[in-house]
C-alpha cells in the first residue's frame, strides 16, 4: 500500500539538503520499524520518493513523501512512532493511505505557497504595499531564468497566482510548482526588488513553504486518507 | 530550540553547515546547571572524518552515562569557516550546547595520526586556549591528548596539560572524582595536575625534564616531582565483552567516511608484523564474546537506523567466532535492507562464500595485503603471507566469479633491495596470468584488473623497526619510478594499474612519529605560517614545512634516516606497553636474519603483554 506523509521543517533542520533529507528519513523508517517495501538486488533501496526538494535554508509546514509499505496500522500510531524517533526540527504532521490510482507526489505538485519574512537588517526601504499593487498590474513580468546550461527568458505574471502583504510585513505568495514551471519564491521576489529599483541582499529573506497543491489546487495531503 | 553558535548568514555561506549545528539523532542534550563536569570531546579533522571514529564515539557514551558529566563533541572547522572564525572572532564552540570550549573543565583531544598535529593547534587557538600547557590559567580547560600518538607524545608534550596512555574505558571516572575533590576543596590546576599524575596511564609532560647528549639524543629523562611515576603503564580494559559500547551511537545527518553500525569484535593482534604499530600497542589479543555483540548488532541497527553494518579490529579472520557472527548478520539483516560490508578477510571457501551472498561479484574486488612483493621481504617483515597463498586465494576467487584484485604494498621497508622492489610488479603479474590459465576464455567476465597500491613505509615506535633508518623523499620517488617502470615491462600489463602517493607527507610524519621535544617549535612555526589539514593533500604546503624545519635549525634526517643504535633512549621509552624493549630488540634482529617469529596461537614469543593476564597465550597457559 502507498502512504503520503506530511513533515514540517524547521529550527535548525533548514540546514540539512535535500539530499540528507532523503537519507534521513531512510533511517528514520528503519528506527520507527515501518515496514517499508524494498527494491531488489544487491543493494535494496527503500520505495520511497519526495514530492519536491527544498533549497537549504528554507523551512518548511507542508513537505511530503510517499512510501510503500507492507503493512501498516493507524494513522495516529505511525504518526506517533516516528515522531518518536525525530530529530527537533522535523515534525511528522499526518500520515494517510493514498488511493491506488493517485499520482506521486512528486508528479502531482502543481502550485506552493510560501511566506517570507525578512531578516532584521534587512527590512525593504521601498513602501512593500505599493510596490506589490503595482508589480502585479504590470500586464508582464518577463525575468531571465537561469537553467544548468543557458537561461531564458519567462513571463512571471501568469505563474504567480497569489501576491500579497501578510499582517506581519511579510509576503505570502501562492506560485507554480512542480515539473512543469518551478518557480522559486526568491525569484519572484528579485523581480519585486527589481521594480522597486533595488538590489536584494543575499541573506535577506527567511522563507518558509507552508504547502504543496495539484493542480485542481488541493493540498497533497488531501489526496489521501486516514486509516 | 537551542540558539546556533554561527548565525544564518555564515551557515548558509560555508560548505556543509550540518558539520557545525549538532542535533543528531542519539547526540546528547543535558542541562549544564545539572552537571558538575563539562568535557569537549575532540577529533582534530573535519567533522566527517572525527564521526567516523568509533573511539569517541565509546567515550562519548561512556561518560554521559554519568549524570554528573555533559560531554560534547568538536571537530576541526573546515577552512572556509576556519577563516570567518578568525575574522569575526567567533570562539570555537561544542556542537551540542552550541557553547564556547574555555567554559568548559575539559578538553579531550585524540589523536589518531601525526598529520593532525597543526589541527590540534587550530582547535586551542580558536578556542582561545594558550597553545603552551605553561601560559594556561584556572580559567582554561584542562586539555587531555588520547589515542595512538599518545605512545610517543614528545614532539606535542608542550601543547598537552596531560595524556591519557592507553585504553581509555578504565581511568575516567577515577579523573573525574579527583577533579571534583580538587574543585570543592578549592584547590589550584597545579594541585589537580599533580593528583592526576599518580593515576595510572597518566602522564603529565610538565612533570618530566628531558637532558639530551651533545648529538642530540637523550641523556636523561626523569620526573621533576616525587608525586610522578618514573614510567607509565599503557591502560588496558580486559574484558572487553563487559567493557561498555555504545549502543546508540551518534547519527549523523550527512555522509560520513564511516556511514555504519560498527561492531568492535576484538581488540589486539596475534600476528606480529615488524612494520605494525597497532599490532604491538593493543596487545594482548581480547575477543568480544560473540552473543553480546550479536545483542549489539540488533540494538545499534534499531537505534540508528543504519542501512549497514561492519566489523572492526586488527585481523578480522583471527576472531575465532567470526563464521558465526558473519552468518548470524547474513541470515538475520541481509535481504531486510541492511547491507553487510565484510572486512577483508584471508581468501578461503568461507570467506568467498558470504562474500558472494553480501556482495555483487561483478562489482566488487578482493584485497590482499602482502606488504611486500618477494618472499625474502615477507620475511623481514614476518608477513605470514605466502606466494602460495595469495594465487591460491586468487585462484579460488577467479573460479568463483571475481575479476578484481587490489594489492597492498610497502616501499621503503628495511634492507629492501631493486630485486624486492620489482617483485612487487612480478608478483602481480604472476595473479594476472594465474586468471587467465585458470579461467578459459568462454567463461571470463572480461579482463582480470590488478590494482597494485604501494605506501611508503614509515618506522614507529615501539615496533621492531623502531631502529630502522628511514628513506628520504628522493630514496622513495625512485623507487616508486623503478616499480612503475617494472609494471610496465609486465606481460600482462594492460591489466595492471600501479598507484603510489607523493612523499613529502610521508617525511613529516615520520619526523613526528619517533620525534623528541625539539620538534614542538617546528610543529609551532609551521602552524602559524598557515598550515593547516596537513593529512588533505589540497592543504599540504611541503615548503612551508621545509621552511619551519630550517628556521627552527631541526633537521629532518636526524628522525628519519639516521639508524639508532640499540642502546638509545628513545623519546618514548617512558611508556610500559607490556611489550618489552628486549623483546622489539631480538624482533629487529630477527628481521635482519630474515627469521620469521611464530603468531601468538603458534607458540608464544614471550613478548611481554601476558604481564596484563591475557592474550592467548595466557588463556592457554591459565
Amino acid at each position: 500500500m502507498k502512504l503520503r506523509i506530511k513533515f514540517r521543517k524547521y529550527g535548525v533542520m533548514k540546514f540539512i539538503g535535500h539530499l540528507d533529507m532523503m537519507r534521513y528519513f531512510q533511517k528514520v523508517m528503519r528506527r520507527a520499524d515501518i515496514d517499508i517495501a524494498y527494491s531488489g538486488g544487491f543493494s535494496p533501496h527503500q520505495i520511497m520518493s519526495f514530492a519536491s526538494p527544498l533549497g537549504v535554508g528554507l523551512m518548511s509546514n507542508g513537505e511530503y513523501l510517499d512510501i510503500e509499505v507492507h503493512s501498516w496500522t493507524s494513522s495516529d500510531q505511525m504518526l506517533f512512532y516516528m515522531n518518536q524517533v525525530m530529530a527537533e526540527g522535523v515534525e511528522i504532521l499526518a500520515v494517510r493511505k493514498l488511493p491506488d490510482n493517485a499520482k506521486n507526489a512528486m508528479s502531482s505538485v502543481a502550485f506552493a505557497d510560501y511566506t517570507i519574512q525578512f531578516r532584521e537588517g534587512y527590512e525593504p526601504s521601498f513602501s512593500l504595499s505599493e510596490i506589490l499593487t503595482e508589480f502585479l498590474l504590470q500586464p508582464q513580468i518577463l525575468i531571465e531564468k537561469q537553467t544548468k546550461k543557458s537561461s531564458r527568458q519567462v513571463d512571471l505574471k501568469p505563474l504567480i497566482q497569489k501576491l500579497l502583504l501578510t499582517k506581519d510585513g511579510g509576503v505570502f505568495m501562492r506560485v507554480s510548482a512542480g515539473s512543469v514551471e518551478n518557480i522559486k519564491p526568491e525569484l519572484v521576489m528579485d523581480a519585486v526588488y527589481h521594480f522597486a529599483g533595488e538590489e536584494r541582499g543575499e541573506f535577506a529573506l527567511e522563507i518558509t513553504r507552508e504547502d504543496l497543491y495539484d493542480e485542481n489546487g488541493w493540498s497533497l495531503i488531501d489526496v489521501g486518507e486516514e486509516f | 530550540m537551542r540558539k546556533p553558535a554561527l548565525n544564518d548568514e555564515i551557515l548558509l555561506t560555508i560548505e556543509k553547515p550540518a558539520r557545525y549545528i549538532g542535533n543528531e539523532i542519539n547526540s546528547v542534550m543535558k542541562d549544564p546547571a545539572k552537571v558538575d563536569i563539562r568535557f569537549a570531546m575532540c577529533f582534530p579533522d573535519v567533522y566527517e572524518i572525527g564521526m567516523s571514529h568509533l573511539g569517541i564515539q565509546i567515550l562519548y557514551d561512556m561518560f554521559n552515562r554519568r549524570d554528573d558529566v555533559w560531554c560534547e563533541r568538536v571537530f576541526s572547522p573546515w577552512t572556509d569557516l576556519d577563516q570567518i572564525m578568525r575574522e569575526k572572532k567567533i570562539p570555537l564552540f561544542a556542537l551540542e550546547s552550541q557553547e564556547p570550549l574555555r567554559k568548559f573543565d575539559f578538553l579531550g583531544i585524540t589523536l589518531q595520526y601525526e598529520m593532525c598535529y597543526t589541527n590540534i593547534l587550530q582547535i586551542l587557538e580558536l578556542s582561545e586556549i594558550p597553545l603552551l600547557s605553561r601560559d594556561r590559567t584556572e580559567e582554561d580547560p584542562i586539555v587531555i591528548g588520547g589515542g595512538p600518538c599518545t605512545y610517543n607524545p614528545e614532539p606535542i608534550a608542550e601543547f598537552f596539560d596531560f595524556f591519557y596512555i592507553g585504553e581509555g574505558e578504565t581511568q575516567y571516572d577515577a579523573i573525574f572524582e579527583l577533579y571534583k575533590e580538587n574543585r570543592k576543596n578549592g584547590k589550584s590546576r597545579r594541585d589537580f595536575l599533580m593528583k592526576v599524575c599518580q593515576v595510572p596511564g597518566i602522564y603529565v609532560p610538565s612533570f618530566y625534564d628531558t637532558v639530551y647528549h651533545e648529538d642530540g639524543t637523550i641523556q636523561s629523562f626523569t620526573p621533576n616531582i616525587p608525586e610522578a611515576p618514573k614510567c607509565i603503564e599503557k591502560q588496558v580494559v580486559m574484558s572487553l565483552t563487559d567493557a561498555p559500547y555504545p549502543t546508540a551511537p551518534v547519527v549523523p545527518f550527512i555522509k560520513v567516511t564511516q556511514d555504519r553500525v560498527v561492531l568492535e569484535i576484538q581488540r589486539g593482534c596475534i600476528r606480529g608484523c615488524r612494520f605494525c604499530q597497532a599490532g604491538m600497542l593493543y596487545r594482548p589479543l581480547r575477543e568480544k564474546d560473540v552473543e553480546v555483540l550479536k545483542d549489539y548488532a540488533e540494538k545499534m541497527l534499531k537505534n540508528t537506523g543504519h542501512e549497514e553494518i561492519s566489523l572492526s579490529s586488527l585481523s578480522s579472520s583471527d576472531y575465532s567466532a567470526l563464521k558465526e557472527i558473519v552468518t548470524f548478520l547474513v541470515d538475520e539483516f541481509h535481504g531486510k535492507g541492511v547491507n553487510i560490508s565484510l572486512p577483508s578477510l584471508r581468501i578461503d571457501a568461507f570467506a568467498l562464500d558470504v562474500m558472494s551472498k553480501v556482495q555483487d561479484i561483478k562489482k566488487s574486488s578482493l584485497t590482499f595485503a602482502p606488504e611486500a612483493g618477494s618472499q625474502r621481504m615477507r620475511d623481514v617483515i614476518n608477513k605470514g603471507l605466502t606466494e602460495d597463498m595469495i594465487l591460491h586465494g586468487a585462484g579460488m576467487a577467479f573460479q568463483g566469479g571475481w575479476n578484481k584484485v587490489k594489492l597492498y604494498f610497502m616501499l621503503g621497508l628495511p634492507g629492501e633491495t631493486e630485486e624486492d622492489i620489482k617483485e612487487i610488479a612480478v608478483l602481480s603479474d604472476k595473479i594476472a596470468r594465474h586468471y587467465y590459465e585458470l579461467i578459459p576464455k568462454e567463461a571470463r567476465n572480461g579482463k582480470v584488473q590488478i590494482t597494485s597500491s604501494t605506501s611508503f613505509f614509515i618506522p614507529k615506535p615501539f615496533t621492531p623497526f623502531q631502529w630502522a633508518p628511514m628513506n628520504t623523499r628522493e630514496d622513495f620517488q625512485n623507487k616508486a619510478h623503478l616499480l612503475n617502470d617494472t609494471f610496465k615491462e609486465q606481460l600482462n600489463r594492460k591489466s595492471l594499474k600501479y598507484n603510489w602517493h607523493e612523499a613529502d607527507l610521508s617525511e613529516l610524519e615520520g619526523v613526528f612519529a619517533r620525534g623528541d621535544r625539539k620538534c614542538a617549535k617546528v610543529l609551532l612555526n609551521a602552524y602559524k605560517k598557515g598550515c593547516l589539514f596537513d593529512s588533505w593533500s589540497e592543504f599540504f604546503q611541503y615548503q612551508k614545512w621545509l621552511e619551519a624545519f630550517r628556521e627552527e635549525g631541526v633537521s629532518i634526517d636526524f628522525y628519519n634516516t639516521r639508524e639508532r643504535s640499540e642502546d638509545e633512549v628513545f623519546p618514548w621509552d617512558f611508556i610500559d606497553i607490556g611489550v618489552t624493549k628486549s623483546f622489539l630488540r631480538r624482533e629487529w634482529q630477527n628481521a635482519k636474519t630474515e627469521s620469521v617469529t611464530p603468531n601468538c596461537r603458534e607458540k608464544c614469543s614471550g613478548c611481554g603483554a601476558s604481564n596484563f593476564k591475557g592474550g592467548v597465550c595466557f588463556e592457554t597457559k591459565n
